[in-house]
């Protein structure tokens, strides 16, 4: 599940940098400052638009994939029979899904975000005849670590959350072939309301910190 | 007939909210006995069952396991009682996401501390058991339900089980496949002598396999005997079992 979503996450940060740099370019330009765009546009991409954005994305293939999986090995009984045969389902199938998606999101979100602010750099050096080397080192100037850190731990939590309702659903999914669909669909809707709340308190315990 | 029950099930009652499945069922297997109970869909057979393993727990009664009461047993204790359960599921529950291979690995290497040539010895003689020695790098998917039920058949029996528990195992096959199954039970049978207890529907299954019958209706053991008494029982409600 890791090279699909690495493409997906690449093609979807690609775009996401294109299209937000287009988007502020004509304010931007009515305030005479274009020049601010690469600390604006990666401040915002690193600390809050990648993470969520990418998280969503992982939330609709990882955690429905997760939830579809067990859930189809619940209903045919294939978790019973781990069980029966003595290994802890729990433990086999459970702990290392989590743990795979709590260590890859944080990885997916740095390369979305890093494609992201490729994307935005070629619209900077098509447009306003920024160069590459210019545009991150800009980039570097206006991140600190202050804005890493933070975007990166909350990285970890929202990629336990996904497996964790992935693995939840699919684990307790009703009985029948739509129990199966149930269980991916509202692992994808629960987590993404999650995603969201995990982002609001991990940007307010954020604000404790710094402010 | 024989002395002392591998299986003891006395006073089981079990429901699902306002949905009473089994109210004071009893049954007893013994050793080296083929036991069919039979049941209409929903019965609870299959809940039955799965209270007998442990993957239920039983509202209410009291079942002995070898000897052993199953909701006294530590976690190790029942994963160790287990061992001595095959279980063949309804719908056959192979592991789809591995091969014929890693689906008949799977309780050996938990379980025994077998090297890589024992582990694949073992894997072959099951296969050949079920008359499947070719399948052993497919997919599940890749089989047809008929060959999955064996291969199901042959990852039950793989830790040579003393007492083997098969939930349906001719539902949803043709009867030519099913009379397969059927004599592949009773080979495994003689040759391992094992105890079984074994579930359907299939009127035809009960008469060849059975050594005594017991029927499961309104959450109890209704009646208990050989095929040919109960086959020719005047109970309407039993002779609605044998049409
Ligand atoms: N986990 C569960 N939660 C709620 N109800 C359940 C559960 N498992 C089984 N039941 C209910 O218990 C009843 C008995 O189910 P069971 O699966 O034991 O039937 P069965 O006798 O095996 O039938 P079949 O021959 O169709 O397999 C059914 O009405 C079913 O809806
Ligand atoms: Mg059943």
């Amino acid at each position: 599940m890791g090279n699909k979503s690495l493409l997906l996450v690449s093609v979807t940060g690609f775009i996401l940098g294109l299209v937000f740099t287009l988007q502020s370019r004509p304010t931007l330009l009515e305030f005479g400052a274009v020049s601010w765009m690469p600390s604006m546009i990666s401040i915002s991409i690193v600390r809050e638009i990648g993470p969520v954005i990418i998280a969503l994305i992982c939330a609709g293939r990882i955690g429905s994939s997760i939830g579809a999986e067990l859930g189809s090995m619940k209903v045919t009984e294939q978790i019973d029979a781990m069980e029966v045969s003595g290994t802890n389902p729990f433990r086999f199938l459970v702990v290392t899904r989590i743990l795979a998606a709590t260590c890859m999101l944080p990885i997916l979100v740095i390369v979305g975000d890093f494609v992201a602010l490729i994307g935005s750099a070629l619209i900077e050096n098509i447009k306003g005849d920024v160069s590459f080397t210019l545009y991150f080192n800009q980039v570097f100037e206006a991140l600190e670590f202050t804005d890493l850190l933070p975007a990166t731990i909350k990285t970890f939590f929202f990629g336990f959350a996904i497996g964790l309702v992935g693995c939840f659903k699919g684990y307790n999914s009703k009985k029948g072939t739509a129990g199966v669909g149930k269980a991916s669909n509202s692992a994808v809707v629960f987590t993404s309301m999650l995603l969201f709340i995990l982002d609001f308190i991990a940007v307010f315990i954020t604000d404790i910190f710094y402010n | 007939m024989k002395s002392n029950p591998v299986i003891a099930i006395n006073h089981l009652y079990k429901s699902f909210g306002k949905l009473e499945v089994l109210k004071d069922f009893n049954l007893k297997l013994f050793e080296g006995e083929n036991l069919v109970l039979m049941g209409k869909s929903g019965s609870g057979k299959s809940v039955m069952i799965k209270c007998l393993v442990g993957l239920m727990e039983a509202d209410k009664g009291d079942i002995k396991v070898l000897g052993k009461d199953i909701s006294k047993l530590k976690q190790n204790e029942l994963d160790e009682l287990r061992t001595k359960i095959g279980f063949l599921f309804q719908g056959s529950a192979l592991y789809d996401s591995m091969t014929v291979r890693q689906n008949l690995e799977f309780p050996l290497r938990r379980h025994s501390h077998n090297t890589e040539k024992k582990t694949e010895e073992l894997v072959k003689e099951a296969l050949a058991n079920v008359g499947l020695p070719d399948t052993i790098d497919l997919m599940p998917a890749e089989l047809s339900g008929g060959m999955q039920r064996r291969i199901a058949l042959a990852r039950a029996l793989i830790l040579k089980p003393k007492i083997i528990i098969y939930d349906e195992p001719t539902t949803g096959l043709d009867p030519i496949t099913a009379k397969e199954i059927i004599l592949l039970m009773m080979n495994i049978q003689k040759k391992y002598a094992t105890s079984s207890l074994i579930i359907t529907h299939d009127v035809d299954c009960a008469r060849v396999i059975s050594n005594r019958m017991i029927l499961l209706l309104e959450g109890k053991d209704y009646a208990e005997g050989n095929f040919k008494d109960l086959a020719t029982s005047k109970d309407p409600k039993i002779k609605a079992f044998f049409k």
